[in-house]
C-alpha cells in the first residue's frame, strides 16, 4: 500500500561493527594482506567521495581497465566517508586509495603520494561556496551568518576545512558562526541539500560541482556559486607505505599512462579529468597551512 | 399535488414503487459512499501509522546523533513528486525535536528546519498545542484542523524510554476527493444499472396488480345501470386481500344476478297472474251468456219449420259458439279435478299419443323416466303438461331433429317431481323468453299460443314452477311440481 517504506537504513552500526572486528583481527590480517600483495594477488583500491564515486558503471569500467593494465585482479573498496577509508588504510586493508587532500595530510605517516589527477590541465581545485538559486543578496560567506550550512565531510578540505578557514579569516568562530551545520558525507549531497532548501549554503568541491553540472544539470541549476576559494592541491591517489616499491612504480606508471590508450582516454573523459601527474607533497602546503591554523598539524 | 393521488393505480403503483426503489438506492448508496470515505480515511490512517512507525524508528538514531542529512534522506524517501498520487501517499513528513522545533522536514523550503511549529501556520500551531497537551497517550494522534485541506498523523519518536521528539505525517485531503468522486461515479453507475433492471420488473408487477383493480373499478362503475359481469377467474388467482376482494365481488355479482332474475320472475308471475285473472273474469262473463246462446240455438234447431238456409245459418252460429266455448274453456284452466295418482300407464299413454307427430316430423325422441309405480301427482294434469311440452318441442325441433324428455324425482328433493324437455330447434330470444308464457304469444305459424299458457297456469296452480332457457344449442323447459304440501326448492331453474 505504501510506497517508500523501504528506507535506506543507515549502515553506520554495521560498519562500526565491521571496523571493530577488523581491529580485533588486525595483527593476523596485516600478515595475510602482505602475503597476498607479495604473491601478486588482488589489489585493493579505496574509492571515496573525492569524486562521484557512486557512478557504478564508471567504476566497473575503470576497475576492469586497471586490472587489464596491471594484469592483476583489482578490487575497488567504496566507502561513504573519508573517515572509513582512512581507517581501512590505517588497518592496512587497502594498498591504494583516492582520498581528499586533507586526509592525505592526516595520513602522511601511513601513505605516500602516488599520483595527482589533472583537472582542466592542472593538479588543482577549489572550494565553492554555493547557495540556492533563489537566495538573492548572498554575495559572500559573511551573508550566511546565522543560517543553516551544509558541510560535506569532517575530513574534506573543500567541504569543511576551507569554509571554516574562510570564516576564521573573517575573524569569526566557525563553531558559532552558523545557526546550525550538518554533514552530508559527500559533496554531491551538499549540492542536493542546498538545492532542496535544507541548507541555506554549502561548501563543495569545484571539480564535483562542475562535473555534476554535466551529469545532473537539473540539480546543479538549482544552486548558485557565490564565491571561490584559493586553489588547493587536487585530491591525490596515495599508496600505503607497506606497498613494495615495484608495485608502487607499476601503479604510478599505470595512472600516469592512462591517457596513452584509447580506453584510458575514454575513461578520463567520463571522469572529466585530463590525466595524472606524479605531483609533490608541496602541492598541499596550502591545506597544511589551514590545518596549522586550526592546530591540527 | 392532488392529481398525483388521483392517478390510476395502473400508473400510481409503478410510480410509487419506482420512487421508493430510487430513493432506497440513493439512501443505501449514500450510506455506502460515506462508509467508503470513512474506510478510505481509516486505511490512510492505518498505512500512515505503519509508515510513521517505520520512519520514527529509523529516524530516532539520527535525531539522537543530530545527523540532519541522514534524517532528511529518511523523511524524504516516502515522498513521491512525480508518480500518480493516491490518498495513501504521504504529502510531507516533519520531525520535531524535543524543543518543538523542526529538526528536519521532507520539504525544507516550505517547512524549514529549526522553525517553531507556530511559525508554520495555523494547522501546525493546532498540532503543536495538541502534542504539548498533557495526558496524551493515544497514538497515533490524528488531527484534522478545521478548514484545513490536510490530515495530520503524529507519532512519538522514542529511544528506549526517552522521548526524542515527534514525527508528523501530512496527507493532502485534496487527493481523497478525486478518488471519492471516482467511487461516487462508480456507485452511481451501479445504481442506475440496478434501476434499469428493477424499474421494468416493478412496472410490470405494478400493472399486473393494478389491472384487475382497474377492471374491477370499471365493472363496478356500471353498477347502478346494470348488473356487472363477473371477473374472469384467471385474472388474479391468488388468495391475498386483493384475491379475497375479487372473490367477494364475484359473490356479490352472483347474488345481484339472482336477485335480478328473481325480480324478473316476480314481475313476470305477477303479469301472468293478472292476465290469468283478467282472462278468467272475461271467460266467466262470456260463459254465462254463451251457455244461454248455445241452449237457444239447440232449441231453435229442434224446430221443424226452419228452412234449409236458416238451418245452415244456425249451424254456422252453432260452430262459432262452439269455437268460442272451446277458446274460453282453454283460457279458463280448471285444475280442480278429481286427483288420481300418476302411474306408468299415464306415461305410456302420452308416448303413444304424441307418436304420430314424432313420426311425421322424423324426430328422434329420447325418452327417459325414473318412474316408480305411482306418484302422488294429479295424473290428468301431468299428462296435459307432458303432452303440451312434448308437442311444443316436436313442433319447435327442426325437421329430423331431436327431442328429449327426462322425468323423475328432483335430485335434491324427494318430494318434487321434475320434468325436463329439450329440443334442438331455434334458440329463444330474450324477447321471446320474457313473454313465453303469455296467452297468444306463439311465434310459430299455425299455433294458437295457448299451449304454454295453459301449461303455465296448470303448473302455477299446482304450486309448481316452470322455466325456459337456452342450454347450449338446445331449448330447455323445466317443470318442478311438489309431491305434497311442501313447495319445491326453486333455487335452481
Amino acid at each position: 500500500m505504501i510506497e517508500g517504506t523501504q528506507l535506506a537504513l543507515p549502515n553506520r552500526n554495521r560498519r562500526r561493527w565491521l571496523i571493530d572486528s577488523a581491529c580485533l583481527a588486525a595483527a593476523g590480517m596485516i600478515g595475510l594482506s602482505r602475503k597476498a600483495a607479495a604473491a601478486g594477488k588482488k589489489i585493493r583500491v579505496g574509492m571515496t567521495p573525492a569524486f562521484l564515486h557512486d557512478q557504478h558503471s564508471l567504476l566497473g569500467e575503470w576497475r576492469d581497465f586497471m586490472a587489464d593494465s596491471l594484469k592483476r585482479p583489482v578490487e575497488f573498496v567504496q566507502r561513504d566517508s573519508y573517515r572509513e577509508t582512512m581507517d581501512l588504510l590505517r588497518l592496512d586493508k587497502l594498498e591504494f586509495a583516492w582520498v581528499c587532500d586533507y586526509p592525505y595530510l592526516h595520513l602522511k605517516d601511513t601513505v605516500r603520494l602516488l599520483a595527482v589527477p589533472l583537472y582542466q590541465g592542472r593538479p588543482h581545485y577549489r572550494s565553492y561556496l554555493i547557495v540556492h538559486k533563489d537566495a538573492a543578496g548572498i554575495r559572500s560567506m559573511a551573508d550566511l551568518q546565522d543560517s543553516v550550512f551544509a558541510y560535506a565531510d569532517p575530513y574534506s578540505n573543500t567541504g569543511y576545512l576551507a569554509p571554516r578557514y574562510e570564516i576564521r579569516q573573517l575573524g569569526r568562530d566557525p563553531a558559532s558562526f552558523f545557526r546550525k551545520t550538518f554533514f552530508t558525507w559527500s559533496h554531491r549531497k551538499v549540492v542536493e541539500a542546498v538545492a532542496s532548501g535544507l541548507a541555506r549554503g554549502g561548501a563543495v568541491d569545484s571539480y564535483i560541482w562542475e562535473t555534476l553540472a554535466h551529469v545532473e544539470p537539473a540539480l546543479v541549476k538549482r544552486t548558485r556559486m557565490v564565491s571561490r576559494s584559493p586553489e588547493y592541491g587536487f585530491p591525490p591517489f596515495v599508496a600505503h607505505r607497506s606497498v613494495a616499491p615495484a608495485e608502487f612504480r607499476q601503479m604510478q606508471e599505470h595512472l600516469l599512462g592512462t591517457g596513452s590508450s584509447e580506453a584510458g582516454r575514454r575513461l578520463l573523459a567520463r571522469l572529466y579529468l585530463d590525466g595524472f601527474t606524479a605531483g609533490t607533497p608541496a602541492l598541499y602546503d596550502g591545506v597544511a597551512q589551514m590545518m596549522r591554523a586550526f592546530g591540527e598539524a | 399535488m392532488r392529481w398525483l393521488f388521483n392517478l390510476s393505480f395502473r400508473h400510481k403503483i409503478p410510480l410509487w414503487t419506482s420512487f421508493l426503489i430510487a430513493f432506497s438506492i440513493f439512501v443505501v448508496g449514500a450510506a455506502l459512499m460515506t462508509r467508503a470515505y470513512q474506510d478510505m480515511k481509516a486505511a490512510v490512517i492505518i498505512s500512515a501509522d505503519n509508515l510513521g512507525h517505520t520512519l520514527a524508528n529509523t529516524v530516532a538514531p539520527m535525531l539522537l546523533h543530530d545527523d540532519v542529512w541522514r534524517a532528511f534522506e529518511i523523511v524524504r524517501s516516502p515522498i513521491r513528486a512525480d508518480s500518480a498520487r493516491s490518498p495513501a501517499q504521504v504529502d510531507a513528513v516533519v520531525v520535531f525535536g524535543r524543543d518543538r522545533r523542526v529538526f528536519v522536514s521532507s520539504h525544507p523550503e516550505s517547512l524549514p528546519m529549526l522553525s517553531e511549529a507556530a511559525a508554520l501556520g495555523a494547522d501546525w500551531q493546532a498540532l503543536a498545542a495538541r502534542l504539548a497537551s498533557p495526558g496524551l497517550v493515544a497514538w497515533p494522534l490524528v488531527i484534522e484542523p478545521e478548514g484545513s485541506s490536510y490530515l495530520y498523523i503524529a507519532l512519538p519518536i522514542t529511544d528506549k524510554d526517552a522521548q526524542l521528539g515527534h514525527l508528523v505525517l501530512r496527507y493532502a485531503k485534496s487527493v481523497f476527493h478525486p478518488w471519492f468522486v471516482a467511487t461516487i461515479w462508480q456507485g452511481l453507475g451501479l445504481g442506475l444499472l440496478v434501476l434499469a433492471v428493477l424499474i421494468p420488473i416493478n412496472w410490470y408487477w405494478g400493472s399486473r396488480m393494478a389491472s384487475p383493480l382497474v377492471d374491477l373499478a370499471q365493472r363496478m362503475g356500471t353498477m347502478p345501470r346494470q348488473v356487472p359481469e363477473p371477473l374472469p377467474p384467471e385474472i388474479y388467482p391468488y388468495a391475498d386481500e386483493l384475491g379475497q376482494l375479487f372473490q367477494a365481488y364475484d359473490r356479490m355479482v352472483l347474488a345481484l344476478r339472482e336477485k335480478a332474475a328473481l325480480e324478473n320472475e316476480v314481475v313476470r308471475s305477477e303479469r301472468l297472474a293478472a292476465i290469468g285473472q283478467l282472462t278468467a273474469g272475461i271467460a266467466h262473463e262470456i260463459n254465462n251468456p254463451l251457455a244461454g246462446l248455445i241452449t237457444a240455438v239447440d232449441t231453435l234447431k229442434l224446430r221443424r219449420d226452419l228452412d234449409a238456409k236458416a238451418l245452415r245459418h244456425l249451424d254456422l252460429i252453432d260452430r262459432g259458439l262452439m269455437q268460442i266455448r272451446d277458446t274460453v274453456a282453454a283460457l279458463l284452466v280448471q285444475t280442480r279435478v278429481q286427483a288420481r295418482p300418476l302411474s306408468q300407464h299415464d306415461l305410456d299413454d302420452v308416448r303413444t299419443l304424441i307418436q304420430p307427430q314424432v313420426a311425421k316430423r322424423r324426430i328422434t325422441l329420447d325418452w327417459s323416466d325414473t318412474m316408480p309405480a305411482e306418484l302422488p301427482a294429479p295424473a290428468s294434469l301431468v299428462r296435459q303438461i307432458l303432452i303440451n311440452l312434448l308437442l311444443n318441442a316436436v313442433q319447435a325441433a327442426a325437421e329430423g331433429g331431436q327431442v328429449s324428455l327426462w322425468l323423475g324425482r328432483k335430485a335434491d328433493s324427494e318430494t318434487c317431481l321434475s320434468i325436463v324437455v329439450r329440443n334442438d330447434g331455434t334458440l329463444l330470444s330474450n324477447e321471446q323468453l320474457a313473454h313465453l308464457f303469455e296467452p297468444f304469444a306463439s311465434t310459430r305459424p299455425g299455433g294458437h299460443g295457448l299451449g304454454l299458457w295453459v301449461t303455465y297456469q296448470i303448473v302455477t296452480q299446482l304450486n309448481g314452477r316452470i322455466t325456459a332457457r337456452n342450454v347450449g344449442d338446445h331449448v330447455e323447459f323445466v317443470v318442478n311440481l311438489p309431491l305434497g304440501d311442501t313447495p319445491c326448492n326453486t333455487a335452481s331453474a
